[in-house]
């Protein structure tokens, strides 16, 4: 066993201003085993493998890697160019391409001194060549990455870690944006790369792949290391209780009978700036109490959907009805004033006023309510109560109602936009990306409050790339694929997925 | 009609286009090399003046002409690698800092001038660059005049514009250079320095900026003068995005703009009592916006400009 271990770290600590990043954790690889790294958003997973990856110096602790005779050696750390030379490539959860090189280019780049006049790239070819032949990662070397699809971008950075001779792949969040089909191809991909003599970690929140894929399992949480297990001995529930500290509860959704429509599309285009803008004579329904969760690959046509509905742009054709009236042309305001609640993908930038105060923020889409104004004057009392009131009962947390909003952590952030929607009793409410980036916790507090929504008598588009988010919120699915939107089953995960990929219809 | 025929056909007027884009080729092709890193250079105005003087002074102290374009260079890489330290590793505004870098070193070369000679009327003159002239190429029907009467520096300039398309196009540095404009990241992941490829390009482009400002005092002009810069360097600006940060697109745009300068110099003179001449004046420029604005609504900015990366924030 000791002679196989590839990498140890030992007692890695790395603070952030006052927060605590990682606390003392120390993790073994073996040599062709894939280690799943385990935890909520904020545990400290991304961090752990940027200290090993050189891109942060950790406060305490060392790092050993094993050269290819297998004796362990310290890595100086905070370099990545060291992290490379002993063998360890890491793939970003956020692709670090350069969008306007081909692949070859950047699978290359770095390797080649800067100072020769001339490249051999018939030479970098036929070694990448080699390479996707052995590992089965296939993606076009000559053309420019911007033009790539995800899974071909993800390939590429994988084959940037190999192409540098990586014994070590550290893969963060790898499948957030790949069909589950190209998930497994991947991880199909990876197994063969083992045999080859690779060892893999992967960061993942996806418990199912976790589960199928891995041979070993740690878990994060607040920092620190708090479990470590073979994958045969897990399951879900002892994960998750692991990941969480807690049990947590499982989003109990009732059965309900749909009432009267509350949004109706029909025929309606929209001719966007960009693909995922842009919508292709798209008809639908959703009732009251309902929720109709919206699946599909990113870009899509998802923004223009939501767009539309948030009344941000005009359909080129078709018509849209909020509670059987037609909206001739719609706007944000008379979207809002028609019922609409929306939860916007990007909560940083769309959702708050970051200079504004949680307080304002609050109130921010009823100014003209005369309990918040008075003779075009706000009334600060009253923004301050309402607000202490809504933090309560949505709980959230940070510095204070009177704080700037962009103070707020992005599950707090979202409570808040929760708070100010839903207490507006909306007929229709827009969910878009809801639960993206917040952990257990909070996503199931999301999830909780839309199901409150629905049974209150609520229409709900429920927005999402997370499948098992849709599957387990949604009354109906339909899958979004080049702008046009299909009906699915509720209940095939396999069939949604290739409608997803546009493989079937 | 015939008039305007005949000056497209006259040798001399494409010998003056060729002349007048010779410093807005360095400028474009040095305000390129800053952008492609990522990084937008306004101090080009000012860079252009420090240039001007730096080479006219060098030689009228007694230096030999290519003595002078080298301190030319040497003083427009030093203005750039202090807009590289404030807007790289500091992450300061590229605009606050580069238009401060145009006050800043027009400002220092008047100043020089004026204490070097505190009491003269008229510029000292100096004796510039002289027509290359090449035998038998020269005496080729129009060709010759046109291409090969220039000066040394006109030649210096096109053989950059081929230097800056092979480094860029055909060097592992010309793909980290493009890489550090798109996505800094790419470059961090792979070992290589962001701060050290984005600080490399600026001190470099501002040399080929100060060369530019060099022609107009060596081989223009044969003197110094207040204000003779004259938004050379905000014209670079402008021709990088009408080139698409391409170097052959960059010479292209720069001849264009030469050949509108040189088109509106005869037709004051052929037309002159007709209209008046500051509408011939405005016309490059204002042609130039035209062209401006059809070639920037495809423009492919690199991706990071004007984006500050820090080191360990991802």
């Amino acid at each position: 066993m000791a002679e196989n271990t590839v990498l140890k770290l030992s007692g890695l600590s790395k603070r952030f201003g006052s927060v605590v990043a990682n606390d003392d954790v120390s993790l073994t690889l073996v040599k062709g085993e894939v280690l799943a790294l385990l935890g909520e958003n904020g545990a400290g997973k991304t961090t752990l493998m940027n200290m090993l990856f050189g891109h942060y110096l950790p406060d305490a602790g060392t790092v050993e890697v094993a050269d290819a005779n297998g004796v362990l050696h310290a890595l100086p750390l905070g370099h990545p160019q060291a992290a490379l030379a002993a063998g360890i490539g890491m793939v970003h959860q956020h692709f670090a391409l350069a969008e306007n090189i081909n692949a070859l280019d950047n699978i290359t780049l770095g390797s080649e001194p800067l100072r020769s006049l001339k490249r051999n790239r018939a030479a970098a070819r036929a070694k990448i060549d080699g390479i996707i032949e052995r590992s089965g990662l296939k993606a076009p070397l000559d053309v420019p990455v911007g033009q790539l699809s995800v899974g071909e971008r993800q390939r590429v950075e994988i084959l940037k870690a190999l192409y540098r001779d990586a014994r070590i792949l550290v893969l963060d969040e790898p499948t957030a944006v790949l069909t589950p089909q190209e998930a497994d191809t991947l991880f199909s991909n990876i197994r063969s790369m083992i045999t080859d003599g690779l060892s893999v970690i992967f960061i993942s929140h996806k418990l199912r792949e976790v589960l199928e894929f891995s041979d070993r399992i740690a878990v994060l949480r607040h920092g620190r290391k708090v479990g470590e297990m073979a994958t045969t001995d897990a399951d879900e529930a002892k994960i998750a209780r692991m990941m969480v500290g807690a049990d947590t509860p499982k989003v109990a959704r009732q059965e309900m009978s749909p009432g009267a429509p509350v949004l109706s599309l029909k025929n309606v285009s929209v001719s966007g700036r960009s693909q995922r803008e842009t919508l292709d004579n798209v008809s639908l329904t959703v009732n009251a109490n309902e929720i109709l969760g919206v699946a599909g690959i990113s870009g899509n046509g998802q923004a223009g959907l939501a767009q539309l509905i948030a009344g941000l742009v005009q359909p080129s054709s078709g018509t849209i009805a909020v509670d059987d009236e037609d909206i001739p042309k719609p706007t944000p305001s008379r979207m809002v004033q028609a019922g609409v609640g929306r939860i916007p993908e990007d909560r940083h930038h769309e959702g708050i006023v970051g200079a504004m105060s949680v307080a304002e923020n609050m109130v921010i889409e009823r100014l003209d309510d005369p309990d918040i104004q008075s003779l075009g004057l706000l009334r600060r009392e009253a923004i301050a109560d309402n607000a202490v009131k809504l933090a309560q009962a949505y709980d959230v947390r940070g510095p204070g109602v009177d704080a700037s909003a962009r103070l707020l952590s992005g599950g707090n952030i979202q409570k808040l936009i929760l708070a100010r929607v839903f207490e507006r009793a909306p007929r229709l409410i827009l969910a878009n990306q809801p639960t993206r980036g917040l952990d257990m916790g909070a996503a199931a507090t999301v999830g909780r409050r839309l199901l409150e929504a629905r049974a209150r008598g609520a229409g709900i588009v429920l927005i999402s790339e997370d499948l098992d988010e849709i599957l387990g919120l949604a009354d109906r699915i339909a899958v979004i694929r080049d702008g046009h939107l299909t009906e699915a089953p509720t209940n095939n995960r396999e069939q949604i997925g290739l409608m997803m990929a546009g493989a079937a219809a | 009609m015939m008039d305007l025929l005949n000056i497209l056909l006259s040798e001399s007027f494409w010998a003056a286009s060729l002349r007048i884009a010779t410093p807005l080729i360095f400028g474009v092709l040095g305000a390129l090399i800053c952008e492609r890193s990522g990084v937008l250079n306004l101090g080009i105005e000012g860079i252009f003046v420090v240039g001007a003087m730096c080479g006219w002074m060098t030689v009228w102290l007694g230096s030999g002409l290519w003595g002078g374009v080298l301190v030319a260079a040497c003083a427009g890489a030093l203005f750039g690698l202090l807009h590289a330290i404030l807007t790289v590793p500091l992450g300061l505004s590229q605009h606050v800092s580069g238009l401060g870098i145009t006050l800043f070193a027009t400002s220092v070369s008047y100043f020089t001038y004026r204490t070097a000679l505190p009491n003269v009327s008229s510029p000292p003159r100096i004796e510039p660059f002289q027509a290359l002239d090449i035998p038998v190429l020269s005496d080729l029907p129009f060709l010759g005049p046109v291409l090969f009467q220039q000066t040394a520096l006109t030649w210096l300039a096109l053989l950059m514009v081929l230097l800056v398309w092979y480094v860029l196009q055909r060097t592992a540095l010309g793909v980290a250079i493009k890489a550090v404009g798109d996505n800094p990241d790419s470059v961090d992941a792979q070992g290589l320095s962001v701060y050290g490829l984005r600080i490399g390009a600026i001190v470099a482009g501002s040399a080929l900026m100060a060369l530019g400002g060099a022609f107009l005092t060596m081989s223009a002009f044969d003197a110094f003068f207040f204000g003779m810069v004259n938004g050379r360097g905000w014209v670079c600006i402008a021709l990088v995005i009408f080139a698409s940060w391409r170097p052959g697109k960059a010479l292209f745009g720069a001849l264009l703009f030469g050949a509108f300068d040189a088109l509106q110099v005869r037709l004051q003179t052929e037309m002159g009592a007709l209209v008046p001449g500051q509408i011939f004046l405005m016309a490059p420029y204002i042609l130039s916006i035209i062209a401006l604005v059809i070639a920037a609504r495809s423009a492919d900015y690199p991706r990071a400009l004007l984006t500050p990366w820090f080191k360990g924030q991802r």
